[in-house]
Order: C-alpha cells, then structure tokens, then sequence
C-alpha cells in the first residue's frame, strides 16, 4: 500500500494548518528555547562577574552591520521567491531563491573574514567569557545559516523538479524553508546588538 | 513488496518502529537495572570482591574482583542515564507513543514517517555511543547523572562522549515531539474532537510539548560544557578556583550555578516526561478493567496541561541548598507547592474511578493498581523536599533517592509493565500467560519496596546517597546501616523475578491464548484495529469515524458493558 498522509499539500479544516507548517513552527519554538538557553547564559555570567570586557574592543562592527543588511535582504528575497511560486512565476522564483543563497554565501564569507581578524589577534574562545559567548552564539547561528543554505540550495537544484509533479506540496516546502530563513535572520538581529552594540 | 530490510530494521511504519523503541529501551531497562546490581553489592559488602563475576571487570575498574571509587562511580552515573534517557522515556514515549498513539486516534501513521525512522536511529546512536564509553581510557562518564562542574569539567574523557550521545538524544527527541504534535494535532479521526480524546492521548500530547522546549535547555549546557572542556572556555569555572592544591588555570569568571539551572530547567520537566505517560497507560488500563468511566475526566485534562505549564516554573527547588538566595527558594518552593495540587487531583480521581467498579484483577490491572499507592509515596515524600527549611535536612541523602525511585520505579515502571501486558495482544495477537505474569508482579512488588522503603529510614537519620561504601565511615548513621544487606538482597530478588517476565515475553508469543482484536472488551480505537494490525500504514480497514467520548462503559440502557468510540448512538441508550 502507498503511503498516504492527510493533510500534506491541504489545510485541516478545523486547524487551519497543513503538518509541514505546524511542524516548523514548533521547530522553530525549540530553536527559540536554545537560543534562548545560551542568551540567558550569557546574561548571567555577565552580570555575575566582576570585569566584562569592553565588547567594542573585540569586534568589527561595520563589517558585522554590512552583514545585518546582507541577512536582512536574503529574507526580504526568500519571501519574493515564495510569493513567485504563488503567481506561478517559476522563472523569478529561480532568481529570488538563488539572490537568497547568495546573500547567505555572501554571510559567511563576512562572517570567515570577521573570525579570521579574531584569530590574528589571537582572540580564542578560551580568552574570556566575553570572547567565549561570541563564538559558542555566532558559531551555533553559522551552524544554522549553513543548514539553511542546504535547504535552499537543495529547493533551487535538485529539488525544484518538485514543481512539475506537485506545485503545492513545493511551494509548501518554501514556505517552511522561508519561515526556517526568518528565524536565522531574526535570531541575528538579537544578536548584533547584544554582541557588538551593548 | 518492502524489502526485508525496509520492512523491519529501516521501516516507516509507527507500529515497527514503536516495537524497535520498545526493545531497545528495555534491552536499555535491563542494562541499567544490572549496573545498580553491581553497586548494590558494593554497598552492602564494601571492600569485599564481587563474587563469581569479579574477574570480568579488569584491573582498571575492579582489581582482584574489589570495585574501584572510580568505577563505583561510573555505574551511578551511567545508571542515572541509561535508566532515564536510554530507558524509561523511549519506552513510554518512543515504544508505547508510537505504537499506541496513532491507533488511538484513528490514524494510518504518524505525520512524518521519515521523521519517526530518523528519532529512532538517533536514539539507538545515542545509546550506542554511551554504551562505547565504558571501553575509554578511564571508563565512562562519572560526575552523576547531574553531570555538575566542577566536577565534570575534571573527569575522564568518558565525560566528553557522554555529552555526545546527549546530543544525539536531544536531536531524537527533538524530531520526536515535532512528530507527536503534529500528529495529534492534525491526523485525528473525524469526529474525535480533544474532550474525545483517549486520556492516554493527552499524556503523550503534554509529554511532547514538555520534551520539545525543555531539552533545549539540556543541548545549550551541553554545548557550553563541552566548550570548557575541550577548548578551555570558563562558562562553568569560578576565578581562583583551587583543584589538586593548585589554582586552576584559565580565564575564569565562570558559574557552575549556571550548569545547574540550565541542567534542571530540562530535568524537572523531565519528570513529568517521566511520569504522564505512565498516568496514561494507567488509565486506559483503569476504565477497562473498571467497566466504568474515568471520574472527572475534564479535570485530569485540565491538571495534566496545568502539570506541563508549571513543571518549567519549579526546577530551582533543587538547588536549595547552593546558596541562590532564600528569597529565589521562596518562590520556588512556592510553585513547588503548587504544582503538587495537579498531581494530587490526578491520583484522587483515579481513586475515586475504582468506587463502585467491577474489578478484573488481571495482570495489567494489577500492576496499575500498584501505581496508586507507589506513586502516591513517591509524590507525598517529595513535599519535604520541596519545602526550603526541611529540605535543609533531608537534601543529598538517601531520603531523596528513596523518593525519586518510588515516583519512577515502582511509580513508572510498573504502569510500563501494565502497559506491556495490556498491548501485548495487540502487538502479537497473543496474550501474555496470566500465572507468570501473577508472579513476576508479586514478586517485584514485595522486593521493589524492599529496596525503596529502607532509603527514607537512612536518609532521616542522614545517611548521604553516593557514598562508595554506603556510608560505612560515618559513625551517625551506624544504627540504620545493616539495612544496606537488606537492601540489596531485595535487589538481587527484584533482578530473580524479572526472569518471569522474559521468558513471559518470548513464551507467549508462540504458546500465548489468541487473543482477537479487543481481548478486554475496551472502547477506544486501538481495539478497533485488528490485531498485529498489517505494516505499511493499513491500520485500519476503513477509516475510522468517532461518535462518542472515550469511556463509554456501562451506559445504563445497552446490552453491552462497553460501547466502542467509533459506534454510532443507539435508541434507548443514556446519554
């Protein structure tokens, strides 16, 4: 017997969400309770210790505020990209979705270059908490953008065959993809403030 | 056709992949069951070699048969663990959850099959990478189950992999809970509505929630203590911190309080994982071996969701005593209050459900019986914990070890062995032999309390817990002492009864009564399902359709005792 699922592609009546959709978003509260784990961290041994480092010392923050733009704009074209396959515009989805990886690409790299002027300095984790923090937060939100940059890639490539066989299951799995891009991009606006502005 | 293979190691199917979880964990149960054997022996003959198996354990852990500190206090550790993460969870969630579950509400599978298969495998991962660690340089991790810095951050590199196969097992969780909800939410039948919902159902959907924003917290520590001992960060490590007669190097400016409030911000949550699946089965169990409805069925709704809200708002009442403050323990120990009043309303109504009720003493039912009272001690002796100023007292020592093991050992397990013997038939089509089980709970039920009930006499008269020599050196507690033979022997008796069950288990698979679909005439849609109901996602024949609340028994007016959730309304029955 094939496998057969209810409620992949069709909204339940009485809930008003298909699985993939209630799936992500309580993914997504995970995520806000992990990251909210390791900020609450850091509020504490911050205001439990005597001497904090000044966090400007250590940081580059033209460099961290040009990425903020970066990120921004990748969620800004991820949602273009969804709203494309709304309007049955497969062409411009093909060119949101890869503007989308490109600014994720484009993150990284700043993001390389920012650590590679850490370890120059010899700013390791072991430093101080200050430095400590930096790397566990930026490094476990790295971990992230990079698993959001498979997803996409894979909904660019590979994926996107999808659309000849089952146009609402795809742009379903956008949407999902979308909403996972959102949190990454929001997760670093809290953390460019609390790392590079306070 | 599936392949062997897809079939029955790498299956989509929730019922495959729930018996996969339900064996493993108890592979798992038995495995943790028999480290604690080994310290048992320990306690009760400190310094003396273990007997007969003495010569296995090589000279790094047990020279000349005699059980090293260290060793001593891997088996704790590893106890805690197995018992907890590779034990009792999978079973109740992984192994009754995904079998039970998607039955109950009419579903041909979970949400996401791929998901499911995935959790499994990262689970058996998990354990397996925690299992490796015993063969390490310097054994397997051995700070606690806790896994409190600073200790932790000295111990052996076993340390290191147990934090990795917590990775693993968050990860499984994690995929897990995102599954049951999304199933519970989405795959129930027409017409089972949430107040239709089988209360077992219910367990499970807090459970969920509970493991999906409170393990979180776990992977954060985890990640943070992993990055003290492998790049010599100092989340966890005070400035001027002295080990070995010398000040431990680093940046310092560390909390290892901070380790223990992420630690029990999932760990007491946790406990409710533990514990409101067991509260399900036992209500299945209850109504059908009743022949009546649940009492105040709305209610134990209402206070198991209350249960799941309040158990993130308590963990700090264990930390009493690290010097947080007394104004922190008021607040906790308040909230602690508080949350005992869900839990005393749950066991109240399941009380008052046997009033008036026609009981079959049958094996499940009496293993659930057994939850009341077992449950009821461990809950009633975690008052004094819970209250800052008697907890002074009583924290650390074998009181509280006595308390936790009646909430999940007779507490929990027992309703897992209900569980078992109840879903048996529908997993196998065959019952499980009536006079070994009779046995198997007699047995456990005398010698369990014989281990348990000796722990609160110790711990009054303050006898620590951890103890390699179960307290030996300690002239305050030489009068309760002789309790750790006792003690011990009841363990080794407990392990003897076991045997009933496992020869029960692959006995009645082949000489076992048949048992048809719904062999203790119950009403939910479980027993609507034929039983050992086909793989590849045919649950049921045809979809089913729900008309009626769960516990329809012994509608006045009906020939029948029970009416099954997906029979239609009938002239002349009550309402």
């Amino acid at each position: 017997m094939e496998l057969e699922i209810p409620y992949t592609v069709e909204e339940r009546p009485d809930t008003g969400l298909t699985n993939a959709r209630l799936a992500i978003w309580l993914f997504l509260a995970s995520e806000v309770m992990l990251f909210g784990s390791l900020f609450s961290a850091y509020v504490l041994l911050r205001s439990g210790s005597e001497f904090w480092p000044r966090q400007a010392d250590y940081v580059n923050i033209p460099l961290a505020t040009l990425n903020t733009i970066v990120l921004i704009t990748s969620s800004v074209t991820i949602v273009m990209a969804w709203a494309s396959l709304k309007l049955q515009q497969f062409r411009s989805y093909r060119l949101y979705m890869g503007l989308t990886v490109l600014a994720g690409l484009g993150f990284l790299i700043l993001k390389g270059v920012e650590y590679g002027q850490k370890f120059e300095h010899h700013y390791y984790p072991a430093t101080n908490n200050f430095l400590g923090m930096y790397f566990v937060l930026t490094g476990l939100h790295i971990a992230h953008v990079i698993g959001g940059l498979v997803v996409n890639l894979y909904l660019l490539g590979p994926g996107a065959r999808m659309w000849k066989t089952a146009p609402a299951q795809f742009t379903g799995r956008v949407e999902a993809a979308g909403l996972y891009w959102h949190f990454v991009d929001l997760v670093w606006i809290f953390l460019f403030p609390v790392l590079y502005l306070l | 056709m599936p392949t062997f293979f897809r079939r029955y190691i790498f299956s989509l199917d929730h019922k495959v992949i729930g018996v996969q979880y339900a064996l493993t964990s108890l592979v798992f149960l038995l495995f943790g069951f028999t480290l604690m054997l080994l310290m048992r022996w320990q306690l009760a003959y400190p310094g003396q070699p273990l007997p007969f198996i003495g010569g296995l354990f090589g000279v790094a852990n047990a020279p000349g048969g005699v059980m090293l500190p260290e060793f001593y206090n891997q088996l704790g550790a590893m106890h805690g663990t197995v018992m907890v993460f590779l034990g009792v969870v999978p079973l109740a969630v992984g192994g009754f959850g995904n079998y039970v579950m998607p039955l109950q509400i009419g579903a041909s599978d979970m949400a996401f099959p791929k998901l499911n298969m995935a959790s499994y495998w990262l689970y058996f991962l998990g354990g397996v990478t925690m299992l490796a660690s015993f063969v390490l340089p310097g054994g397997a991790a051995n700070s606690g189950w806790t896994a409190y810095p600073p200790l932790s951050y000295f111990a052996t590199i076993g340390q290191t992999v147990w934090l990795g196969g917590m990775l693993f097992l968050i990860l499984s969780s994690l995929l897990g809970s995102v599954n049951f909800i999304t199933t519970i939410v989405q795959l129930r039948a027409p017409g089972l509505t949430w107040f239709r919902l089988p209360f077992f159902v219910w367990g499970q959907l807090v459970t969920a929630f509970l493991l999906l924003l409170a393990f979180p917290a776990l992977q954060a520590a985890a990640l943070l203590q992993a990055m003290d001992r492998i790049f010599g960060t100092s989340f966890f490590m005070p400035s001027g911190l002295v080990y070995g007669g010398k000040v431990v190097a680093g940046a310092g400016g560390g909390n290892p309080l901070l380790w223990q409030h992420l630690f029990w911000f999932l760990a007491h949550p946790e406990v409710y994982v533990l514990i409101l699946p067991a509260m399900g089965i036992v209500v299945e169990i209850m109504t059908a071996n009743t022949r009546k409805p649940i009492w105040g069925y709305r209610l134990m709704v209402g206070s198991a969701i209350f249960l799941g809200f309040m158990s993130f708002l308590v963990w700090a009442h264990h930390m009493f005593l690290t010097g947080m403050g007394t104004s922190i323990s008021t607040f906790f120990q308040t909230t602690t209050m508080i949350i005992s009043i869900p839990s005393v309303i749950i066991l109240s109504a399941l009380f008052l459900s046997l009033y008036g009720g026609s009981i079959r003493f049958n094996t499940p039912m009496l293993f659930a019986l057994a939850f009341l009272p077992m449950f009821g001690i461990g809950g009633l002796t975690g008052l004094p914990l819970g209250l800052a100023s008697s907890d002074i007292a009583l924290h650390d020592t074998y009181y509280v070890i006595g308390h936790f093991h009646y909430v999940v050992a007779p507490g929990t397990i027992f309703a897992l062995f209900a569980g078992v013997y109840y879903w048996y038939p529908k997993v196998t089509g065959r019952l499980m032999n009536e006079t070994l089980g009779k046995i198997h709970f007699a047995g456990s039920f005398v010698f369990i309390n014989g281990i348990f009930m000796p722990m609160f006499i110790q711990g009054l008269a303050g006898m620590n817990r951890r103890l390699y020599d179960g307290g030996a050196q300690y002239a305050h507690v030489k009068d309760v002492l002789h309790w750790n033979t006792f003690m011990s022997w009841s363990a080794w008796g407990l392990g003897l009864f076991q045997l009933f069950f496992i020869v029960n288990v692959f006995l009645s698979l082949r000489t076992g009564k048949p048992a048809g679909s719904n062999p203790w005439q119950a009403t939910t849609l479980d027993w609507a399902a034929t039983s050992s109901p086909p793989l590849a996602h045919g649950n049921f024949a045809s979809a089913p359709v729900v008309h009626r609340g769960p516990y329809d028994y012994s509608v006045p007016g009906t020939r029948e005792d029970f009416i099954p959730q997906h029979v239609e309304h009938a002239d002349g029955e009550a309402r």
